[in-house]
């Protein structure tokens, strides 16, 4: 057993409103460079639809992750390592620029060389890859509330298999928004597809970086993400992704996606993970992968586990920190939150909680009652989303998995309700959806206070070992004064009296 | 050495220790530099359908023809004789070998070259060292091919094995005797002396992705972690050299 620890993020998209802010923020820190036009480390797309790049999640096309072969061992999809220099020369599963889409700018200078005119001067989009003008086909966030739907709704591979017909009549037409970063799994795919060896988890927080100096340009970690989450710079030749923000979370401030973010979707915190309990967890039958990933997520309260996190040097503050994450609370103990496509067998460890919705039809046509628990119940059924798109997109599938979340937060919000009118709630809708009173409490503060020192726990980083290479680094004495412990830390001399 | 002009020294000696020498400290000058600019510098993102069939096709070839001018050039005619090799054997296998890899890498590279011309994506990321070395390859594999079907196929034939190529394998012990490449035919000296180009251009192209041919991956695990290492972190301006940054 070898307890690490991990940064984890938590969406809850009943509270996104499609604003595009982490978008856009994320792309002035990170992606507004030369040859990262068309990257966004963080999109919002508009479920249901085709998504960014297109058709991203439909692995049957792209091969991305992993996959169980004949005898139930893991392989990546794409294929493994011979195969992937086979095709060293020419990646197969390789998106093109217009899988994203065409990068472009407008020429502006115009607006003030064009000649006086009796209409005010108008710019023209030109593509980024050639300087051509150019007609613009698709963006990262075209499909926005259900732009183009009539025609692309069909491609969205979470809608195959849906019993429902999905319906686009304006009566019945459902959406939501799904906010979507790198999903710094525990099982990366795109880290074991590169040949070069660039791509790394981080032992410390988990965080998943693409080491620039190391990268060669094969793009088979572009390729190996089932969330296209790592991108190929076109100028540079070398591959980008998310980076989690990892100069904020050192220091213990939110990324900027969830720093920003105006509906407070967002939670940050630390989980504690058995690094080599990974490879068992991704290799079980696809109905349990939801639940095995939880068990995964080992419970910080725990005497043993605290130990055996200490030993694995995790540092305290660390494990104090996991104790009041509040990832942890929405993923294992409240049970509300889910991962992004569990299928592709990465282990993801940015979680949603499913969005409630209105129901279809008029409350009172189908008895809605707040008083009465199987009354709240029986809304889940009626709700816009169909529970099997969300089960396509968070749970492998898994229905009961999203009728309990849902269960949850409409309990929880029914409650509240009670409490607000009546003075006090019923109690026996909470404890129906599996929530004791304490749970119920926490639930609400996290979704419906979201207080900012509640939803980001992030311990800073450990600069001691820094601190002493500054010794090293800048010391006055003589290298010879200095020298290493048994345990390999830099130690001054101290001579002997 | 006796009886050769000062140019000739000066082409086929002095320029290929040159040559040899800028590829060596170039590639060490990259590594240490640029590190960042390392890359295969792929176009497959702006178009992917003919890069498919053409960077497969030319990089077999490429392999192909490297062995070839390997078993040509670096293996003397003294060890196959006595191998008990014998000359029709010899050139049967150079004659296949070379006709295979020609073809793949004409067509290869024809298909890579269109691709870059035609594709205005493609055309536009060009850089300057690509507009150097697409037509620097062509011309050496043309006058390769011209040598070998102009003298050899269809003219009276030329042995290079103890002319060419003993003044090549000279160059690397030190003691390379011109008069085997200046009584080579003009097409052979010219092709040569454009390969030294070729080598001293070498480091600074995108040709480098060459050496970084990931055979590592077969035996490494999938999943890569690193800690925080106890490492100091070199500060530019307190490192001897120069940092490059931003390159394209």
């Amino acid at each position: 057993m070898r307890v690490r620890a991990q940064l984890m993020m938590v969406m809850a998209l009943d509270k996104c409103i499609g604003c595009h802010t982490c978008s856009v923020t994320c792309k002035q820190a990170w992606t507004n460079r030369n040859g990262t036009d068309y990257i966004w480390f963080n999109n919002v797309e508009t479920k249901p639809g085709i998504g960014y790049p297109q058709q991203y999640e439909d692995q049957e096309r792209w091969h991305g992750g992993w996959a169980l072969d004949r005898r139930g061992r893991l392989r990546l999809r794409a294929g493994g390592r011979i195969n992937k220099l086979l095709h060293i020369f020419a990646n197969p599963d390789l998106p093109v620029i217009d899988d994203y889409y065409e990068p472009w700018t407008y020429d502006y200078s115009h607006l003030i060389s064009a000649p006086l005119s009796d209409a005010p001067p108008v710019i023209s989009a030109r593509s980024k890859l050639t300087g051509e003008p150019t007609r613009l086909k698709w963006g990262v966030n075209w499909e926005d509330d259900l732009g183009g739907a009539h025609e692309r709704l069909g491609q969205d591979p979470n809608i195959a298999g849906l019993e429902e017909q999905i319906r686009l009549d304006y009566e019945n037409v459902f959406m939501f928004y799904l906010p979507r970063i790198c999903e710094h799994c525990l099982n990366p795919s795109c880290v074991a597809s590169c040949p070069s060896g660039a791509l790394y988890k981080r032992e410390e927080d988990g965080i998943v970086l693409a080491d620039q100096n190391k990268c060669r340009g094969w793009r088979f970690c572009v390729s190996g993400c089932p969330y296209k989450k790592v991108y190929f710079n076109h100028v540079t030749g070398k591959a980008e992704k998310c980076t989690f923000c990892y100069a904020r979370v050192e220091d213990g401030m939110p990324t900027i996606c969830a720093e920003t973010c105006v509906g407070r979707i967002r939670y940050i915190g630390v989980v504690l993970y058995d690094l080599d309990s990974v490879t068992a967890a991704a290799s079980v039958p696809q109905d349990r992968l939801v639940e095995t990933h939880r068990e995964l997520l080992l419970d910080p309260h725990d005497p043993r586990v605290m130990s055996e996190a200490e030993r694995g040097g995790v540092p305290f503050d660390w494990i104090e920190a996991a104790q009041r994450s509040p990832v942890y609370a929405l993923a294992c103990d409240l049970r509300v939150a889910l991962p992004l496509h569990p299928e592709y067998r990465t282990m993801p460890m940015v979680w949603y909680v499913p969005p409630l919705a209105p129901v279809v039809h008029g409350l009172g046509s189908i008895g809605y009652d707040t008083e009465d628990p199987d009354a709240v119940f029986a809304a889940i059924e009626h709700m816009r989303i169909p529970i099997d798109y969300l089960a396509n997109l968070l749970a492998a599938g898994d229905r009961g998995q999203i009728e309990e979340a849902l269960r949850k937060q409409l309990a929880m919000r029914s409650f509240k309700r009670q409490e607000q009118l009546f003075g006090r709630g019923d109690t026996r809708t909470i404890a129906e959806a599996g929530l004791n009173p304490e749970q119920l409490e926490h639930l609400f503060r996290l979704l419906g206070l979201a207080n900012y020192s509640e939803r980001y726990v992030i311990p800073t980083s450990h600069r001691e070992d820094a601190g002493a290479l500054q010794t090293e680094h800048s010391g006055t004495d003589f290298p010879g004064n200095h020298y290493r412990d048994k345990k390999g830390r830099l130690r001054l001399r101290v001579r002997p009296e | 050495m006796s009886g050769a002009a000062w140019w000739q020294i000066f082409v086929f000696v002095a320029i290929p220790y040159v040559a040899l020498s800028v590829f060596v400290v170039g590639h060490i000058w990259r590594y240490r530099f640029d590190r960042f600019g390392w890359t295969s510098h792929s176009s497959q993102i702006y178009e992917s359908r003919w890069l498919r069939v053409g960077a497969p096709m030319f990089h077999l070839g490429v392999f192909l023809a490297i062995m070839g001018h390997a078993l040509g050039i670096l293996v003397p005619e003294s060890l196959t004789e006595w191998l008990g090799i014998s000359e029709s054997e010899y050139s049967l296998v150079a004659v296949t070998g070379g006709t295979i890899a020609v073809v793949l890498v004409v067509v290869g590279l024809g298909i890579l070259s269109l691709r870059r011309l035609a594709d205005p994506r493609v055309r536009n990321a060009t850089s300057d060292s690509d507009k150097f070395l697409f037509p620097l390859m062509w011309l050496v594999i043309l006058l390769g091919m011209a040598e070998t079907v102009g003298y050899n196929l269809l003219g009276p034939g030329y042995n290079y094995r103890p002319t060419i190529a003993e003044w090549y394998r000279g160059i690397f012990t030190f003691s390379p005797d011109v008069s085997g490449v200046t009584t080579a035919p003009i097409l052979y000296q010219v092709h040569v002396s454009l390969a030294w180009l070729f080598i001293a251009a070498f480091p600074f192209t995108r040709l480098v992705h060459a050496w970084s041919a990931p055979v590592w991956y077969l035996t490494r695990p999938y999943v890569i972690y690193r800690r925080r290492r106890s490492t100091p972190v070199p500060v530019p301006g307190e490192t001897r050299g120069w940092v490059t940054i931003g390159r394209r």
